[in-house]
């Protein structure tokens, strides 16, 4: 009894609190979104408005079945919650519904059961787990490897739907491992690699294999800051191009100049590299080494891009790169958000007074874009002020992670920051056009079931390990 | 528990901090400072409207405008949009009741507030002149121009066709539609409906308080033009085809020429027709029920769509097949004693030369040769069966396109019927039934019907001497290389040689010498070759059919013409056919007096005194 007391009043209610203003605030925003005047009640089931009630509704009695449940029941079963939703994620590639052209739903009667949405919770559990209860070392390598092997196992199940926007957010789990200890330098990586793949496809290859090869040199020069090495490490450098360049005119002439180029560079890299190495000058084989591996990553984004990728990503990627201007392609999508957002003003037009988000200009604009709808209604004061209130709810959830007294709950605590946080700029990215269009719904705002309750799911499991905290010590 | 990197918290939370007042400041320049995406006080909505693109124009082979586009301009209403304004002048200007204004609107609101819905379809330019100077005293009012179709001659109605708008059922077939669109429902506009819509496009304007348009959204940087509907040129000939209704009126039947060399068709009359303007714009809905209450059928296209018995025309099919066969050569001939009669069946022949040979059996149309020739095939040991003879007859009719519809460029064309074995075998019982069962075969009656396209592409077949090309109506679209019509050639299974003796026969029918069943279609130089035909109509006079090509050697057109109730297929099918070979190959009419007798016959009115008379 005295148990269960403890609990209610150890919750965080602040948290709550800003969830239930979450939900109403994405419910009125959906009301708003596809109101019209033949169905003006917002209980009206029939509309999507309706059908959110219905949803909210369920997710509130999720919430409340979380809290009841021992948090021992998450510890114990997180492994198998994770080979559960594998599973699942394994079945909707053959049982699943297709929808524009992905398989990644389940279609029970009326009920769309999305296991992506599941899966960021079950990765998230088994991460706690494996990362809580073992005493790794998070720069051994074998302990890497089994993370990775967590975290991109759900992945590539997920690209294979293909659903990149989902996939994408497992990515954003290296901010836990960060926290957890692992080296700042693998988020540097990662942030250099996209600043890589971006640049690739901005600049053409030719152009991009001067500016790597420049900053190398420069990065050598400024290194080595000896004249006489220096010229004789260019010269051979030359010397390896030209007899390089000098096959390939004699014996393919009809290779892309490109390839030709970026082929020639690799191999007098390599050879100096190896020259350097064998003559013990320090850091210039790791520069040259980065250089070596930094073409053939921009090539290879170059080749995924122009070869794997379907058309639809392509032109979202084009878009955001400034690439693409079609008025009545996916631009269009982005410019009438943009203009819908940019219509709302300092204050907004106010409540049902938007016009942009209501003449289905924006496409997805209860699920996606909308926050289209709240921007152009509620103008630049009610847009900044909820992106407020998502700071200031991670913050409180990191606040919370912070007291917790057990690794797993603290672990679990910071995905749950990472899911959110990435669904936000990713989201709110898009709309307003910084980020490619990639379909991942705004935590607790956007329509639809199964993301605010796998969002509910997650939120609530930390919260009731969080009310939960003493109990831990005994 | 000890935790050496608590402190990292810090920068998760900078991680976290950083985008967001990066999107906070972002977001600061989209809605506060940049103005291209701001609409000032004065300017508060913008508005979609719809660019209809004009359909292609269509023209005859020679460059003759037949179908243009005039513009007539749609009322829109945003009920969102709405202010109260003078519902008395506004009815005023634009003729309506004050129920109208009332009804609309709700159904409109009742469609959507924010979208737009037609108010009044199709206002005059001069309505909208005067409704344009006050537009600004009516917000939430808008004029949506469009174009409806427009023809310089009242010609060709059947092969135009009519453009109507979208229903409900198009829509859910075709998602590229939406409501209010128009598309093509009969005819060319049908057939070549992709070809002539072009592409629809779409102007955002920005629109003030008062309802006036204050410039397009962002200089037009977010339009996208609508793209005009490809024109397209026909094979029709305007003249020829004007000549052919002219000729047809007072008359019920039908006209189709066409070029052997290449299959275009050069005129298609049906009649009695309809002027295609009465098929457009507002009137189109009562206009089109009065037609379809109209007993003579106008709406029905007899050209593709009547089923005709063939007629004696049908026996120089019958002999060339027994040439093919062997059954006869060109110089096997017949006595005729007036009349072909084998046990209680007689079929009658007219007094005529004989004995004939295959020439002269076609120039006299003689029963009773046919009738012995088709018989000895069907009887014929070599096929074992009549059953057989008469499988092999079957299929050299089916190759000259009888039977099977021709897929000329329309969807409205029906197939005729050339009877199957499996039809006897049900009416008499396998194997009982015998070639004289069969003989209306033979001078074509019988269960054999064909429509007249069918005819005057079995005519193009003879003077192709053995192939046809499928008949069609488009020559070309502009502005394109694609060709939509295919052009396949067919060979029939009638060597070319067997032709020859046959030609003469259809020459001499015309021009002689001895006389010919139709030397009224004589036109000295022109060298007509035809075969008349009078199809029997079990539910009143018969039918007078002509077929014909001209001029023999390397022909310009093949022709057939039925004439309902006119009786002997001399008497007016034959006249109309060769009027019209002559207007076409030589540009004029030589004999005034010819013609002025079929304008004056009249086969429709006369009907109806004579009913007239039934009924007093
Ligand atoms: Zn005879």
């Amino acid at each position: 009894m005295s148990r269960k007391i403890n609990l209610w009043s150890n919750l965080d209610w602040l948290t709550v609190m800003v969830y239930l203003m979450f939900l109403i605030i994405g419910w009125v925003s959906i009301y708003s979104s596809v109101y019209d005047d033949a169905h003006q009640s917002i209980f009206d089931t029939s509309r999507r408005y309706g059908k959110q009630l219905i949803w909210i509704i369920a997710a509130l009695f999720i919430a409340a079945a979380v809290l009841m449940t021992d948090n021992k029941l998450f510890l114990f079963f997180s492994y198998f919650f994770y080979a559960f939703t594998i599973i699942l994620l394994i079945a909707v590639l053959f049982f699943g519904t297709e929808v524009n052209a992905s398989k990644s739903w389940f279609h029970f009667g009326g009920i769309q059961i999305q296991p992506a949405e599941f899966a960021k919770l079950a990765t998230a559990l088994a991460l706690a787990q494996y990362l809580s209860t073992t005493k790794l070392k998070l720069h051994d390598r074998r302990a890497l490897l089994s993370l990775a092997l967590i975290i991109f196992f759900p992945v590539i199940l997920i690209l294979l739907q293909p659903d990149v926007g989902s996939s994408l957010v497992f990515f954003s789990f290296i901010l836990v491992l960060y926290r957890e200890g692992l080296s700042g330098y693998w988020i540097l990586f990662f942030m250099l690699l996209g600043v890589l793949s971006v640049l690739a496809l901005i600049i053409n290859e030719i152009n991009m294999l001067a500016l790597l090869l420049l900053s190398s040199f420069a990065a050598i020069v400024f290194i080595l800051r000896n004249f006489k090495v220096i010229t004789k490490g260019t010269l051979i450098f030359i010397g390896v191009s030209a007899s390089v360049m000098g096959i390939y005119r004699l014996f393919s002439p009809q290779t892309l100049l490109e390839v030709q180029l970026i082929l020639t560079s690799v191999t007098a890299s390599l050879v100096v590299l190896i020259i350097s190495y064998l003559s013990r000058i320090k850091h210039v084989p790791i520069v040259l080494g980065f250089l070596i591996a930094a073409i053939i990553y921009t090539y290879s984004v170059d080749f995924v891009f122009d070869n794997m990728l379907m058309p639809h990503q392509k032109s979202r990627i084009n878009i955001v790169l400034g690439f693409d201007d079609d008025p009545m392609g996916q631009s269009y999508n982005i410019n009438q958000s943009k203009i819908a957002i940019g219509s709302g003003g300092l204050t907004g037009k106010g409540f049902l007074q938007g016009t942009q988000t209501k003449f289905n200009f924006v496409p997805e604009q209860s699920t996606d874009f909308i926050f289209c709808t709240i921007g152009e209604e509620w103008g630049f004061a009610g847009s900044s002020l909820l992106l407020a209130l998502f700071v200031f709810f991670l913050m409180r959830l990191i606040y919370l992670a912070e007291r917790q007294r057990s690794p797993f709950a603290r672990i679990f605590g910071y995905c749950t920051i990472a899911v959110f946080f990435t669904h936000l700029v990713v989201n709110i990215g898009m709309t307003i056009g910084v980020v490619p269009v990639i379909g991942i719904p705004l935590p607790f705002i956007s329509y639809g079931g199964s993301s605010m309750w796998a969002f509910t799911l997650m939120l609530f499991i930390f919260l009731r390990f969080d009310a939960g905290r003493m109990e831990f010590l005994r | 528990m000890k935790d050496h990197f608590s402190d990292r918290k810090y920068i998760i939370m900078a991680m976290i901090v950083l985008p967001v007042i990066f999107f906070i400041v972002r977001l600061f320049i989209l809605q506060v400072m940049d103005p291209s995406y701001k609409l000032s006080a004065s300017s508060n909505v913008l508005r979609n409207v719809t660019q209809y693109p004009s359909r292609g124009l269509i023209y005859d082979r020679n460059g003759k405008l037949l179908v243009y586009n005039q513009p007539v301009y749609d009322l829109m209403v945003i009920p969102g949009q709405l202010a109260p304004f003078d519902t008395t002048e506004f009815c005023s200007i634009l003729g309506i009741t004050r129920e109208y204004v009332d009804n609309e609107l709700q159904k409109a609101r009742e469609y959507s507030r924010f979208r737009s819905s037609v108010f009044l379809k199709q206002i005059s330019s001069l309505t909208y002149a005067v409704l344009q100077e006050k537009l600004f005293k009516f917000p939430g009012f808008y004029v949506q121009p469009r174009t409806l179709r427009k023809y310089p001659k009242d010609i060709a109605s059947h092969v135009l066709g009519y453009v109507g708008e979208v229903d409900r059922r198009i829509i859910q077939e075709n998602p590229g539609y939406a409501m209010g669109d128009y598309l093509g429902i009969t005819g060319v506009e049908k057939t070549y409906e992709e070809e002539l819509r072009g592409e629809k496009g779409v102007n955002i304007f920005l629109v003030d308080v008062h309802n006036r348009i204050m410039g397009s959204y962002q200089d037009g940087k977010f339009d996208v033009p609508a793209t005009v509907g490809n024109d397209i040129n026909l094979s029709i000939d305007a003249v020829t085809q004007e000549y052919g209704e002219k000729l047809m009126r007072n008359k019920i039947g039908s006209i189709v020429a066409i070029e052997p060399a290449t299959g275009e068709i050069l005129s298609l009359v049906s009649a009695p027709s309809y002027d295609p303007e009465l098929l457009v714009g507002r009137p189109r809905t009562g206009n089109f029920r009065q037609l379809s209450a109209d007993t003579l059928n106008p709406l029905f296209n007899r050209a593709l769509m009547a089923h005709y018995p063939a007629g004696s025309a049908f026996k120089v099919i019958n002999g060339l097949i027994a040439l093919q066969e062997g059954i006869i050569n060109e110089h096997t001939n017949y006595t005729c004693p007036g009349h072909y009669t084998v046990g209680r069946l007689t079929v009658r022949c007219r007094h005529h030369i004989a004995p004939v040979a295959l020439p002269a059996a076609i120039q006299y149309s003689c029963n009773t040769y046919f009738c012995t020739i088709f018989r000895d095939m069907l009887d014929h040991p070599k096929y074992g069966s009549v059953t057989g003879g008469f499988n092999v007859w079957a299929d050299h009719i089916r190759s000259f396109g009888l039977g099977e519809r021709l897929n000329a460029d329309f969807t409205n064309e029906l197939r005729g019927n050339v009877p199957v074995a499996g039809y006897y075998d049900r009416f008499y019982g396998e194997n009982r039934w015998r070639s004289l069962q069969l003989v209306s075969l033979a001078i074509g009656q019988g269960e054999l019907s064909v429509t007249p396209i069918q005819m005057a592409n079995m005519t193009a077949a003879i003077a192709n001497r053995g192939s046809y090309i499928t008949p069609h109506i488009l020559k070309n679209v502009e502005n394109t290389d694609a060709n939509p019509v295919s052009r396949t050639k067919h060979e029939t299974t009638i060597d070319s040689v067997w032709f020859e003796p046959v030609i003469e026969g259809m020459y001499r029918v015309v021009n002689g010498p001895d006389g010919g069943t139709a030397r009224l279609a004589e036109v000295p130089g022109l060298e007509i070759c035809g075969k008349t035909g009078t199809a029997e109509n079990p539910h009143g006079d018969d039918h007078s059919v002509f077929i014909a090509f001209a001029p023999r050697e390397d022909p310009q057109i093949a022709i057939s013409v039925y004439v309902e109730n006119a009786g002997f297929g001399s008497a007016m099918a034959a006249p109309i056919a060769s009027l019209i070979i002559e207007k076409y190959l030589t540009g004029s009419v030589s004999r005034k007096w010819l013609e002025d007798h079929i304008l004056a016959a009249d086969f429709i009115n006369r009907e109806i005194a004579e009913t007239d008379e039934q009924e007093n």
